[in-house]
């Protein structure tokens, strides 16, 4: 189960809840659990989050693989310079 | 309203061309005569990227009116070096990676070539001053104002 | 992960130098084509306003003019973020910021299209306007939209509050009491301009069979291509863009401002339309970064230990929804290795022309407000800003403010390096401060296609899609030569339109030199795979049997056969006979672009009779992984620094009660000149990024977040009083005195 952590301002998504553990082996299904157990994050996660896996940064990347004791981190999408 | 009809050199050779009497010579040389060495970064005479020299002297050609070259010799980036030798400020320019976007360069080649042949050796102050005029956002001068230094050297004679 | 290298870390001639030095290159405006129509935009003067109705037939009816069209020209557009493209490039139903574009013509001359403009009669019913981030964010203030106001927002704010974001870990309340110290402070920041020297220019042929080509000055000409294809209904494949030599971007040109206008011209005349901004419009209509207003408040023990840091931000962001004060918030606190942190921005729209990104966009602001709060907690406390910061620098394992926990990174490096150079042991005259300022900017990865091709002669084409905006060919042919082990002149990269190879992202987040990077290895060794095969096969060996090394072939061992290296030119020659031509390619999105710290430091003196502040002395550290063409990444660091030196002293959109910007040239808004400045010292500090084969990080945002502090730190010592506002003009600094 993937360690899974809501961050800032995208826990008014998840009434409140910061940590939860979800068993996914990759990104998409991983976004696709956490929308269906939390609806309202859903729309957020349709335009696009970046995740951290582990420490590093991914962004809109569906296959990427989770390992089955990752941390990830999941925070808005970051934009460019 | 009838056109006005010049005639100059430009780059050694003999120009002729038909310009409107309110037309900024950056406009013909780019417009009319297909020299577009010489940019347009503002249009007000305060980016120097349109820098060229008229009978010598360093301007900016957006300020300068089309008919004002009649009998004039001007020179644009486009006459400066030789196919097969640059002038040493473009070799060192290049050489001291002076140049990122390079849509300043031009303004710089000239401005700098026509320091150069009033003050062949020039402090880096005068280089700063001197330059002043020319605008880069890339670079934050510091290689640009080497690139000349080395470039005033070397046409001095001196080694590098 | 040492490596050798034999033409990484050289500083070859830039494969596009002849052209840049002898007039040739070609930038948006230096191309035209037959039949060329010119044209012009007629732009709002007012800040806000209803565009009751728009009259042009009276320029239609000049003699020389071809097209007229105004925001009713264009369609629809389905998508909410095209859509605000759109309107800020053609407003529809109301102006909303001084110079926005209403109306445009397109004639035979220039001449002919400034008169057309003077022709058309637009009625404006003007309404309350707003520029100021705090009053725009006010409950009550005008509004620039309606509806758009950000999700899970109360009535603390007003509809102009397009976004809420806040990063954080920790109990920061806690976090104060632990403190021996705690400062906060508010600070303001103004909008700057990214200042590239060329203005947007381009030119455009849209037929009515829907089939275009379009040439333009900009940062991704795939982005281009798929938003002018999406506002205009054609297919992108119909429509070949083809980047110019862009003059300078900076972010600035990330975006469309006048590409949808000309093709929309062309399609209505049946003529190629040249449009090009002059730069009066540049100030006034091409997105300026956001200015800030911010609290940050931090909490330090005697020791210099970081306890609890909090800051909000307040971005504007001009006059549609935008999405930026979230890097701000993320790169507030991420210099440093804290327990308890939150940083929370809001974004804010104004009527002021749309924001679009800046060189590391939202993040030198908010570090300007952590970066003085720390050297003034520094102060107080009597300890070492290096020092405090070595204390509190995050490293490999830290759990950044952002979330993400870092792996190897190099601030540390930066700091030691920082410290043990003889600039910051250097005597200071009178009048004199000196400043240190970490910054940090996360770096991009994202979509990349490059395609190689190995000639006959031994020589390679490599086609890439991202504009050069300051030597990314050089780097990218060196990184070429080094994977093929051949000589760095026997590549040739081309910057590909938008028809000759695969779709690249913008050349944002300082992202070429990584990720094009990793295309081209990775080409390069689908080109190897293949020219070992053809090796294989002249020596009629198994292809296993064949590894590739210093830019040849040779059999693995003994066993393998006994054949002397055949290089890559040998292969080359013969591949007609063996196969054909050989190639190598390469898509993907990589990630793992690895973050990038700063540390500057800066001598500043203040003239007491005039408060000019002069910079005498700039070193700037930087962590770039590794330097591919280091002079190239010397020349970023040293350019960043000095627009970070015009935005903390010069640099600032002035505003007048009418909500007209009253500095729309270079005159009034002030970048840094040569004789400004001293030589600008870079030190690259190189630990590489584990995410990249030979250890890049980006290296072209990072040297812009450090300035605004640094300098303002260094004011702060030269007269023993601080500022809290940029830029640090001369009236400023005499009022604080």
């Amino acid at each position: 189960m993937a360690r899974v952590v809501i961050f800032g301002s995208l826990r008014a998504f998840t009434d409140g809840v910061e940590r939860m553990e979800i068993s996914a082996s990759n990104t998409r299904e991983l976004l696709k659990k956490l929308s269906e157990r939390h609806p309202a994050l859903a729309e957020v996660i349709e335009a696009g989050v970046s995740l951290a896996i582990d420490g590093e940064v991914y962004k809109d990347a569906w296959f990427t693989p989770i390992g089955s004791n990752s941390e990830v981190v999941v925070m808005p999408l970051m934009v460019g310079g | 309203m009838s056109k006005i009809h010049v005639n100059s050199t430009i780059n050694g050779d003999t120009v002729e061309f038909l310009c409107e009497a309110d037309e900024t010579l950056l406009d013909v040389l780019r417009d009319r005569l297909n020299l577009t060495g010489a940019k347009e970064g503002c249009g007000t005479g305060d980016c120097g990227a349109c820098s060229v020299t008229i009978n010598g002297r360093l301007v900016a050609s957006c300020l300068v009116l089309g008919a004002e070259a009649e009998g004039s010799e001007i020179e644009t980036v486009e006459g400066i070096g030789a196919p097969d030798a640059l002038h040493p400020l473009q070799r060192q320019l290049l050489e001291h990676a002076a140049l990122q976007c390079g849509i300043c360069t031009p303004g710089i080649i000239v401005a700098a070539k026509a320091l150069l042949v009033q003050n062949p050796d020039p402090s880096e102050e005068d280089v700063r001053y001197w330059l002043a005029g020319n605008l880069c956002r890339c670079t934050g001068y510091d290689k640009i104002i080497r690139a000349v230094l080395a470039a005033a050297a070397e046409m001095r004679g001196e080694n590098p | 992960m040492k490596q050798d290298f034999k033409i990484l870390g050289t500083r070859p001639i830039r494969p596009d130098g002849l052209e840049k030095v002898t007039g040739k290159a070609m930038f948006g405006a230096d191309k035209s084509a037959t039949g060329m129509l010119h044209a012009r935009i007629l732009r709002s003067p007012h800040a806000h306003a209803e565009i009751v109705s728009i009259d042009t037939s009276k320029a239609e009816a000049l003699a020389g003019v071809k097209a007229v069209i105004t925001g009713a020209d264009f369609d629809e557009v389905e998508n909410r973020w095209t859509r605000y493209t759109m309107q800020n490039c053609m407003a529809q139903g109301r102006a909303l910021y001084d110079g926005h574009a209403v109306a445009a013509v397109a004639a035979t001359s220039k001449k002919i299209a400034a008169e057309a403009l003077k022709l058309i009669e637009v009625e404006y019913k003007t309404l309350p306007h707003v520029t100021d981030v705090d009053e725009a964010m006010r409950p009550g203030a005008p509004l620039v939209h309606e509806g758009v106001k950000g999700r899970k927002l109360g009535d603390d704010v007003s509809g102009n509050t397009v976004g809420y974001y806040s990063f954080g870990h920790g109990d920061i309340e806690a976090g104060f009491t632990k403190a021996d110290k705690v400062i906060e402070r508010n600070f303001k920041t103004a909008a700057t301009h990214q200042g590239y020297i060329e203005p947007q220019a381009c030119l455009a042929d849209l037929g009515a069979d829907g089939r275009g080509e379009l040439w333009c000055s900009t940062q991704g000409h795939y982005m281009v291509r798929e938003v002018c294809s999406e506002i205009l209904g054609i297919d992108a494949s119909q429509l070949r863009v083809t980047a110019s030599e862009i003059g300078g971007g900076f972010g600035g040109k990330t975006t469309v401002f006048i590409e949808p206008v000309a093709l929309k011209l062309s399609q209505k005349s049946g003529k190629p339309v040249k449009l090009v901004m002059s730069r009066e419009e540049v100030f006034r209509a091409t997105g300026p970064t956001m200015s800030a207003s911010m609290d940050v408040k931090i909490g330090m023990d005697k020791n210099g230990k970081i306890t609890a840091g909090h800051a909000k931000l307040r971005y504007q962001g001009g006059a549609f929804p935008y999405n930026m004060v979230m890097m701000g918030a993320m790169s507030a606190f991420a210099c440093y290795d804290l327990e308890n942190v939150q940083s929370e921005g809001w974004d804010v729209m104004t009527n002021r022309p749309k924001m679009i990104s800046y060189r590391a966009p939202g993040a030198p602001m908010a570090t300007y407000g952590v970066e003085s709060v720390i050297d003034e907690l520094c102060q107080k406390l009597g300890l070492d800003p290096i020092e405090v910061r070595l204390k509190n620098a995050a490293r490999e394992g830290s759990k950044s403010s952002y979330g993400p926990t870092y792996k190897a990174i190099g601030l540390v490096e930066a700091l030691e390096a920082a410290k043990a150079h003889p600039h910051y042991a250097a005597p200071l005259p009178a009048n004199t401060g000196r400043g240190v300022a970490c910054g940090f900017w996360f770096n991009f990865g994202g979509q990349v296609s490059v395609s190689m091709a190995i000639n006959t002669d031994g020589t390679v084409n490599l086609i890439e899609g991202n504009p050069d905006i300051g030597g990314s060919r050089a780097s990218i042919s060196m990184m070429a030569a080094e994977a093929l082990g051949i000589p760095f002149e026997r590549v040739r990269t081309i910057v590909g339109d938008t028809a000759s190879v695969g779709f690249s992202d913008v050349t944002d987040g300082s992202r070429v030199t990584f990720a094009v990077g990793i295309a081209t290895i990775n080409a390069a060794k689908a080109a190897i795979k293949e020219l070992c095969k053809r090796a294989a096969m002249i020596w009629e060996i198994d292809a296993e049997a064949v590894e590739w090394v210093d830019g040849a072939a040779q059999p693995t061992g003994h066993n393998a056969g006994n054949f002397p290296p055949m290089s890559l030119a040998e292969i080359a020659a013969t591949s007609g006979k063996t196969g054909g031509p050989i190639a190598g390619h390469h898509e993907g999105a990589p990630d793992k672009a690895g973050v990038s710290f700063g540390v500057h430091l800066v001598d500043v003196e203040v003239d007491p009779e005039t408060g000019f502040t002069s910079i005498k002395r700039y070193t700037a550290f930087q962590d770039v992984g590794k330097a591919i063409h280091p002079a190239y990444v010397e020349g970023q660091i040293q350019g960043g620094a000095v627009q970070g030196i015009g935005w903390a002293l010069s640099e600032e959109y002035i505003y007048g009660e009418d909500g007209r910007l009253q500095n729309p040239g270079f005159l009034d808004y002030r970048i840094p000149v040569a004789s400004d400045l001293p030589m600008i010292d870079a030190v690259i500090i190189e630990v590489p990024n584990p995410g990249h084969p030979y250890g890049v990080r980006g290296c072209g945002e990072t040297a812009i977040v450090p300035p605004l502090a640094a300098i303002s730190n260094g004011v702060a010592q030269a007269i023993g009083k601080r500022l809290f506002e940029l830029p640090m003009s001369p009236p400023k600094i005499l009022k604080a005195l």
